[in-house]
């Protein structure tokens, strides 16, 4: 296992670990929502190959959402951009 | 502009809406309530002469110039201290007041060398102009009597001299000091005829005093007696150009005066809306590193790391460029190929280089040094706020009445806004600074804060929810504000969860080491106190609950109404000049310009019908993701435009692991940085100096970037990123900024209004500039939330993966000081080492005794990353168990010991909290040893070959 894999199992289970308070459904769909809208895809990749059981049950079952090919809607503002036209959001760094 | 100083009223404009009509010289005028009768006559064409005034600091009365006569009132009042009022009747020139002002004029000359011809401030003298102006022919006391003419220059501090020979005392360096900068360094010593200014003590010169070099002094000096070096080197400047500033997030505007293509001097532009007329030692003195010995200025190519760079002509770099990006497309397709853009480069720099890695590489692999910084300040705000930009301008603090600083060091990072913060404090605005260090703003002269917080690294989110317990349980929030502008539901959730007695002060006193009635009062008083307004810097940021602080900081300061009106708001302190801009131009991968999201197919196709091309759907990589996947071999090719990731970035084994994997790194930056050692390509940069373009602070204002010379290295930033791209394939004819400012205002909303020529007309402007907001947008929410209603969100503390231990049991944290910036590549290159020429760790003494250091002692400094090795500086400004260094110098490299960890939303980095130890040292770590052996090498140049061009 490469440590990019390792890397990236902590990072779906940080992400998992802040959207627990959520409860464990929403939580999956906001971890979901988090990879599909940041993660780039040969992140994406990586962890859907990789062995699940290492990852906590929210991080585990967000990702095997994903790998069936669904995404969710927007879970958090964090994930709504602006469309086309609009003006209202920004994500400054 | 030609060369002429500002203008100067004499004493501060008056904001009062009361307007207040008299008569000058026979002129009926018309000025505000409160305006003096000096303001009065110069705002109206009437200059009255005048020496211990200027239009910055209070009237002082002392020097006795700027006598008046008015109707109907005894004597000869001076007319900086005497404020206007209705029917006044003012005469500023009669006999009189000539006999007056030329016999106060003799008294100063008496004292004062006639040495006009060569002296330094000759035709940009105050003393030599008002001379002028009241007619003086003679001195009648003669020039034998007692005088100070033979004084000693004070030459110590390395940008201004001291010549108290040519003091006329007239103490506007001492209110400067005072009154400007804040920090009460100079002082009138001695009575009557032995009345001189001081810095400090007897035996201390201006460089072993308190004096921070903000230049403040300087600017109000009226004569030669406290002058830049530059000045009397160089000459009086030919005329001034107006630019903003290089360093730091504020975004300091100043004049660039010149001689020809020489800079004579920054000095700071009192029309600046960031600034309002004040520097610090940065912006106004370190620009030498623009001419230093190190710049490089060709460019320079070499098939492997281990080679010397070898110069070549631009064509052949480019050539050689194009060549390895088109040839690893080839072979690995676009998603090997990236780049970073520049937080210290324009705006329109910033947008050609992301343009580049979409259009022309055809990935998103773009990313910029927000993602080590404030990348959690964007996640965090745009979750509860629905746009995450800080909320006010700096303008806002004069109206504070509290103010809360969580994880920032103004005085430091961002001194001039710590000076007009200090200033509201000094009014009588509370401070509560939540930071582990004792900080400066915790107390200096003056200035005290209400409650200091000394929280434990890490414990951010603990703290904030322990606050926001009392607000809750105490019913001090703003329920009138929650119902209008929040959604009432979540804020009920949120309030279940902060009440629960997890998350009391008591519960958590055990981990955050505040006591629990230190957070009671802390929160009553930000709940109850007036406007409250938060500040707050990587110390809340850098963490990896970095986002969910950010969080808890909107959550308080909605549940407190403290949104949406001057004097509140939630301010993040941002660390370059130019982050908030290099994050406007989209580069962050998963974003196009404007903030929005590169799955979206209209927004997508809005840029490929500009740009002639089809973009790659789906988010690229972030710089650490990129380090990760280069190790891996599916990332083979990055361009780096001005940041220095080998220093900057965490873990600097890793990073170096990442970058020597790549098959091509091309740094295009001012010098071989240390990225650089491990680039195949060198692409010279230019400074701020040479180009034109915007930059974008913290306060969301959009600011001209005027090149003042030639660049150097022949070419402006973005012209060598348009030469690249060209050279790779693209056709690119932008001929000047304008033309890439009019593409974003064209394809982005936020910036519809913007032009070159409006910004010249304007000066500057805060966006969204575009039809509903014609003239930008000083504060934000003001009839509501950006995105309709506020969000309240639960952000349960989840303790940091780094623990302490029998191994490593002291927490490092990591900042800034004030006279380097971020990696030190400019200032490093100035005089400013002179007050910090390498970077040292801070130890409490309880700690150092046990390890038995004392200041000055070497020490290894090791975490379960690496080691480094630095000397100690025993200090009770940390607390115990807690140590704490710069990185501003590469023989450090700070960032060998810190981490991988990141914030869980953004991955930036967790340089706030690493494990150590800190035990005796003899000598450089096994890796500097190594390290500086490579920087050797990796620096080296055959210049044999010549240009082709």
């Amino acid at each position: 296992m490469s440590s990019t894999v390792e890397t990236l199992r902590r990072m779906a289970g940080d992400i998992a670990r802040n959207f627990a308070a959520m409860g464990h459904e929403k939580a999956v769909l906001a971890t979901a929502d988090h990879i599909y809208q940041f993660w780039d895809p040969r992140m994406k990749a990586a962890i859907f190959a990789d062995d699940h059981s290492h990852l906590s049950p929210i991080a585990r079952d967000a990702i095997e959402y994903l790998q069936t090919g669904s995404h969710p809607a927007s879970q958090t503002r964090a994930t709504e951009f602006n469309s086309v036209d609009e003006v209202g959001h920004s994500d400054a760094g | 502009m030609g060369f002429e100083r500002q203008k100067d009223f004499g004493t501060p404009e008056s904001q009062s809406a009361e307007q207040v009509t008299l008569t000058i010289d026979g002129r009926e005028v018309t000025v505000p309530a409160g305006t003096s009768v000096m303001r009065a006559a110069a705002e109206t064409g009437g200059d009255i002469p005048k020496l211990c005034a200027t239009d910055n600091m209070k009237a002082f009365g002392s020097c006795r110039l700027c006598l008046v006569e008015i109707e109907g009132a005894r004597g000869t009042p001076a007319s900086c201290t005497t404020p206007v009022m209705p029917g006044m009747v003012v005469k500023t020139q009669t006999p009189r007041l000539e006999k007056l002002r030329r016999g106060v004029m003799e008294l100063y000359i008496s004292d004062h060398p006639l040495d006009c011809l060569t002296c330094s401030a000759n035709n940009d003298c105050e003393l030599q102009e008002q001379a002028a102006n009241v007619g003086l022919r003679d001195v009648r006391y003669g020039y034998e009597g007692d005088n100070h003419l033979a004084l000693p220059t004070d030459h110590s501090n390395p940008y201004f001299d001291f010549d108290p020979s040519k003091c006329i005392v007239c103490s506007r360096c001492v209110r400067a000091c005072d009154e400007v900068q804040g920090t009460f360094a100079l002082t009138i010593d001695g009575r009557g005829f032995a009345s001189m200014v001081s810095a400090g003590q007897d035996e201390d010169n201006f460089l072993a005093s308190e004096c921070v070099s903000c230049g403040a002094c300087v600017q109000a000096c009226p004569t030669a007696t406290l002058q830049e070096k530059s000045v009397k080197a160089i000459g009086r400047p030919e005329k001034a150009v107006v630019t903003t500033c290089a360093y730091c997030g504020v975004g300091c505007t100043f004049r660039a005066e010149m001689r020809g293509e020489q800079l004579v001097r920054m000095v700071p532009w009192k029309d600046g809306k960031a600034n309002r007329g004040h520097s610090c030692v940065k912006g106004r003195f370190a620009y030498g590193y623009a001419n230093h010995k190190d710049r490089i200025t060709r460019p320079m190519i070499r098939d492997s790391i281990d080679q010397p760079w070898r110069e070549v002509s631009w064509e052949e770099a480019l050539g050689y460029t194009a060549g390895k990006i088109n040839d690893i497309k080839a072979r690995h397709g676009a998603r090997a190929l990236g780049g970073i853009t520049s937080s210290r480069c324009t705006n329109e720099e910033t947008y050609l280089v992301q343009k580049l890695v979409r259009s022309v590489f055809g990935a998103n692999n773009v990313d910029t040094c927000a993602r080590v910084c404030h990348s959690p300040t964007g996640y965090g705000l745009k979750t509860t706020f629905g746009t995450s930009a800080g909320t006010q301008d700096f303008d806002s603090v004069m109206d504070a009445d509290v103010i809360m600083v969580i994880g920032a060091n103004p005085t430091d990072a961002h001194p001039v806004f710590a000076s007009r913060m200090k200033r509201r404090l000094r009014q009588g605005a509370k401070l509560i600074v939540i930071d582990p260090r004792r900080i400066d703003l915790v107390r200096s002269p003056h200035i005290e804060a209400a409650h200091h917080l000394p929280l434990q690294p890490g414990t951010n989110v603990a703290v904030m929810t322990s606050l926001a317990h009392v607000i809750v349980t105490e019913k001090l929030y703003d329920e009138k504000f929650i119902r209008e502008r929040c959604d009432w539901d979540e804020f009920d959730d949120w309030a279940r969860f902060v009440s629960l007695e997890r998350n009391s002060p008591e519960f958590l006193e055990a981990v955050t080491c505040v006591p629990a009635q230190t957070v009671r009062e802390a929160a009553r008083l930000y709940a109850t106190g007036g406007n409250g307004a938060i500040y707050y810097g990587l110390g809340v940021t850098e963490h990896s609950q970095g986002s969910s602080t950010v969080m808890t900081i909107a959550n308080l300061a909605m549940a407190t109404g403290n949104i949406g009106r001057p004097g509140v708001g939630v301010n993040p302190l941002r660390g370059q000049n130019n982050v908030q801009g290099a994050c406007d131009m989209g580069s962050f991968p998963h974003e196009l310009p404007g903030y929005r999201h590169i799955h979206d197919a209209e927004t997508r196709s809005v840029f490929e019908k500009d740009w002639g091309v089809t973009l790659d759907t789906e988010p690229g990589l972030r710089i650490p993701n990129m380090l990760d996947a280069a190790v891996d071999g599916s990332f083979r090719a990055i361009y780096i435009q001005g940041e220095d990731i080998l220093q900057s970035d965490p873990n600097t084994r890793h990073v170096a692991a990442g970058l020597e994997a790549m098959e091509l790194v091309i740094v295009h930056d001012l010098f071989l940085n240390e990225t650089a050692n491990y680039a195949h390509v060198f692409l010279p940069g230019s400074t701020f100096l040479e180009k034109n373009g915007t930059f974008t602070n913290a306060e969301r204002r959009i600011q001209p970037v005027r090149k003042v010379m030639e660049p150097a290295n022949g070419y402006e930033d973005w012209q060598v990123t348009q030469m690249l791209a060209n050279a790779v394939g693209a056709n690119w004819n932008y001929t000047h900024p304008s033309q890439i400012i009019e593409e974003i205002a064209r394809l982005t909303p936020s910036f519809a209004g913007l032009s070159w020529e409006r910004l010249n007309e304007i000066g500057s402007v805060q966006w969204p500039v575009n039809e509903k907001f014609p003239q930008g947008s000083p504060v934000m929410h003001v009839e509501g939330f950006a995105s309709g209603k506020g969000k309240f969100v639960v952000t349960e503390y989840v303790p940091t993966d780094e623990k302490t231990g029998p191994r490593y049991p002291l927490l490092l944290t990591t900042g800034r000081i004030l006279s380097q910036y971020n990696v030190g590549a400019q200032t490093r290159r100035t005089d400013n080492v002179v007050w910090h020429d390498e970077d040292v760790l801070e130890m409490h003494p309880t700690d150092a005794e046990n390890r038995g250091f004392k200041t000055g002692d070497w020490a290894k400094l090791a975490s379960r990353t690496g080691e480094t090795t630095l000397r100690v500086l025993v200090t009770d400004r940390v607390a115990p168990g807690v140590v704490y260094t710069t990185f501003h110098h590469p023989s450090t490299q700070a960032n060998v010991v810190t981490t991988d960890f990141s914030d869980w939303a953004t991955n930036c980095p967790e340089y706030k909290v690493t494990a150590v130890q800190v035990m005796p040292s003899n000598g450089p770590s096994e890796w500097q040893e190594d390290y500086a052996d490579l920087a050797e090498r990796s620096r080296r140049i055959d210049t044999a070959m010549e240009p082709a061009e």
